[in-house]
């Protein structure tokens, strides 16, 4: 990335609030319009991060600069970003043209000109013929396109959006990702978005930083999030996932609990403490000993079969542990049932090794 | 199955509902026909009677002789300065209650409710009281008196005056501001500030745009609160404005005590009552605005 294209950046930003860190010496560059996603579970700091972008708090430490600007003390009011709030923050008295215009108007935009901006984002969000009603005459998918279009209207270098989608119903919100991801897309603005859901990130995101208690613990596309976690929680976050426990043996061969030694590269040191983890859908169920040769075997039984529809999933006990293993049902051919001898067996590469 | 209810015995059940409603009511029903409908029957129907030349009043021949004296010279200065009053008092009150009002409900909760609970102290004792205290401070060598002079404000005795009229008015109104203010302030969402200054309106605009607006529904109440009382006040200008200067409340009072004018004094205050029932109209239509 070069200089001209960072359009935030963060470094070693920690916010407390007395003795809650809720921030903790955080590193983060987002690029020119990129679509970067906040995810963790709820409390993990991310509205705070937000925040601070937004200039609605200050860091207690670290610096903050966007488009290579440190903003320092800067007020919201003075700074080139605008939020989508959770609660969308609509202003109750005003109709939605004139919400939609406040921006504008506060930067005294002269009045014809606010007036083609003002229409031209109500047609973005689809909002035509409803620019007379008030905040409260509108349904929670209305409002939310209101406080998108009131934020967008101002060609913000960044936006921000505070989980804009969480007060939906599944499938507004469903639709929802797609009309804002194409949005984005057609604007050309930098999105920093906040979500604890996972599958919203991976959907919508160029790069998603996992959060957790504070700390940023993984930043990445959202295959490398969900193929190459590096920490236990990053893993168990996004998806289900199994954790074979194991010790570092060398630079590329860790031993599991069975004292089965697995070659995958790691960079921890030797006798560290970690875990192999495998997706579900990256184990594959074979008659006993009927597992191809090159792959890792395990032997075990089947606890149970779900048929899910479009496809199985097992709990196979190897000696030590339960794996969850889920097969695509058109592959499920020879179906596998609880008390059946099996072999599971993963191929090295599609795992990763995690700490924490 | 069948149905168990018919739309008769609903219809009984809810007039049954609407007899206990009734009943309970019942107390309350009697002691304001006692004490507040007949006694507004009386004023009403004084305010329509004729005095003699004795000063009776007589109530068999009616007229409205009271009403045409309103437009009288004088009785309309009195009105008219009781306006003025009532006005300024109100316009004080809201100038020193907003700022009051906005930091209280900017504290943290407990802080707050002390706030709140000092507010209300003064209602712990008598209003007559009070007001015979402020007597104190403001004459010739009271605290008050000796501060203004000690600050070179000059001869700083204004008891007797409208001016100490005015504080008694402010000072015994001014919670009665601050109350229905903290109210609404207190339930503006805080997030729609931040908004505000997402969206680059600086501190002042936020509030003028946004608190101010949102807070409306308190400015209302409250003003219509003091604007009220104060309109009729009949303690404080007796007590901190010696009566020099005429005001409805004591003009009311003059005209059944001294001037013994029963008909005149009862149509002033069914003047009184008009205005404040229309300030109390448009308090409720404001209100259902806004709700
Ligand atoms: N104004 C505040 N005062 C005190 N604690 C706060 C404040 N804002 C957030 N926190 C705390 O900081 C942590 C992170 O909060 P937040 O950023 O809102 O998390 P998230 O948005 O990920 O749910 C939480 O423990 C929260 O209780
Ligand atoms: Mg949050």
């Amino acid at each position: 990335m070069s200089e001209t294209t960072i359009a935030v950046e963060l470094q070693g930003v920690t916010k407390r609030f007395g003795d809650v860190v809720a921030v903790d010496d955080i590193d983060l560059t987002v690029a020119d319009g990129e679509f970067f996603s906040l995810l963790g579970p709820s409390g993990c700091g991310k509205t705070t991060t937000l925040r601070m972008i937004a200039g609605l708090e200050l860091p207690s430490q670290g610096s903050l600069s966007i488009h290579g600007e440190e903003m320092g003390l800067r007020p919201p009011n003075k700074r080139p970003v605008n939020t989508v709030f959770q609660s969308y923050a609509l202003f109750p008295h005003m109709d939605v043209r004139t919400n939609i215009g406040f921006g504008l108007e506060m930067r005294k935009v002269d009045k014809d000109e606010r007036s083609d901006l003002i229409d031209w984002a109500v047609s973005l969000v689809e909002m035509d013929g409803m620019e007379q009603r008030k905040p409260n005459q509108l349904s929670g998918g209305q409002q939310q396109r209101v406080a998108l279009a009131r934020a967008l209207v101002n060609r913000p270098e960044v936006l921000l959006l505070d989980e804009p989608l969480g007060a939906l119903d599944l499938k507004l919100r469903q639709q929802m990702q797609t009309e804002l991801k194409n949005l984005q897309r057609e604007v050309g603005i930098t999105f920093i978005y906040v979500t604890h859901d996972q599958e919203e990130a991976v959907t919508m995101s160029d790069r998603i930083g996992v959060m957790h208690e504070g700390r940023l613990l993984q930043i990445d596309t959202p295959e490398a999030i969900y193929e190459r976690p590096i920490t236990r929680f990053v893993a168990d976050f996004i998806g289900r996932t199994n954790f074979l426990e194991a010790t570092v043996a060398s630079g590329d061969e860790v031993v599991l609990t069975n004292g089965d030694r697995l070659r995958v590269p790691t960079s921890h040191p030797e006798g560290t403490a970690i875990a192999v983890t495998v997706r579900p859908e990256r184990l594959t169920v074979h008659g006993r000993g009927q597992a191809p040769e090159g792959s890792h075997r395990l032997d075990g039984v089947v606890d149970s079969a779900v048929y899910l529809g479009n496809a199985v999933t097992y709990s196979v006990s190897v000696d030590w542990m339960h794996l969850e293993i889920r097969c695509p049902a058109s592959l499920a051919g020879d179906r596998r049932s609880p008390g059946d001898d099996v072999t599971v067996s993963f191929d090295p590469d599609h795992t990763s090794v995690v700490i924490g | 199955m069948a149905a168990v209810t018919t739309p008769g015995l609903e219809r009984q059940a809810e007039r049954a509902e609407s007899r206990r409603g009734f009943l309970l009511g019942l107390p309350s029903i009697i002691y304001l026909l006692v004490f507040f409908v007949i006694p507004l029957g009386v004023v009403i129907a004084y305010s329509f009677a004729t005095r003699t030349r004795t000063g009776r009043t007589e109530l068999n021949s009616w007229n409205l002789e009271a009403y045409r004296r309103l437009s009288e010279e004088v009785v309309r200065a009195v009105a008219f300065r009781s306006l003025w009053f009532a006005i300024l008092t109100t316009v004080i009150c809201l100038a020193l209650a907003y700022p009051l009002a906005y930091f209280i409900s900017t504290r943290r909760p407990t802080t707050r409710n002390l706030m709140l609970v000092g507010i209300m102290i003064p209602f712990w004792s008598n209003f007559l009281i009070r007001t015979y205290a402020w007597r104190l401070l403001l004459d010739s060598d009271g605290l008050f008196t000796q501060m203004a002079s000690g600050m070179g404000l000059g001869d700083g005795r204004i008891l007797f005056t409208s001016k100490a009229v005015i504080l008694g008015l402010v000072y015994g109104y001014l919670p009665f501001m601050v109350l229905p203010l903290y109210a609404s302030i207190e339930r503006i969402d805080w997030s729609l500030v931040e908004g505000a200054r997402d969206l680059y309106a600086s501190g002042w605009e936020s509030f003028r745009r946004v608190v101010w607006p949102l807070s409306r529904p308190g400015v209302i109440a409250g003003s219509i609160l003091v604007f009220v009382p104060s309109f009729g006040a009949f303690v404080t200008p007796a007590i901190l404005g010696g009566n020099k200067k005429g005001l409805m409340g004591s003009y009311i009072v003059d005209q059944f005590m001294d001037s013994r004018n029963g008909p005149l004094g009862a149509s002033l205050s069914v003047v009184v009552l008009a205005v404040m029932l229309i300030g109390t109209l448009v308090y409720f239509r404001q209100g259902g605005r806004n709700l």
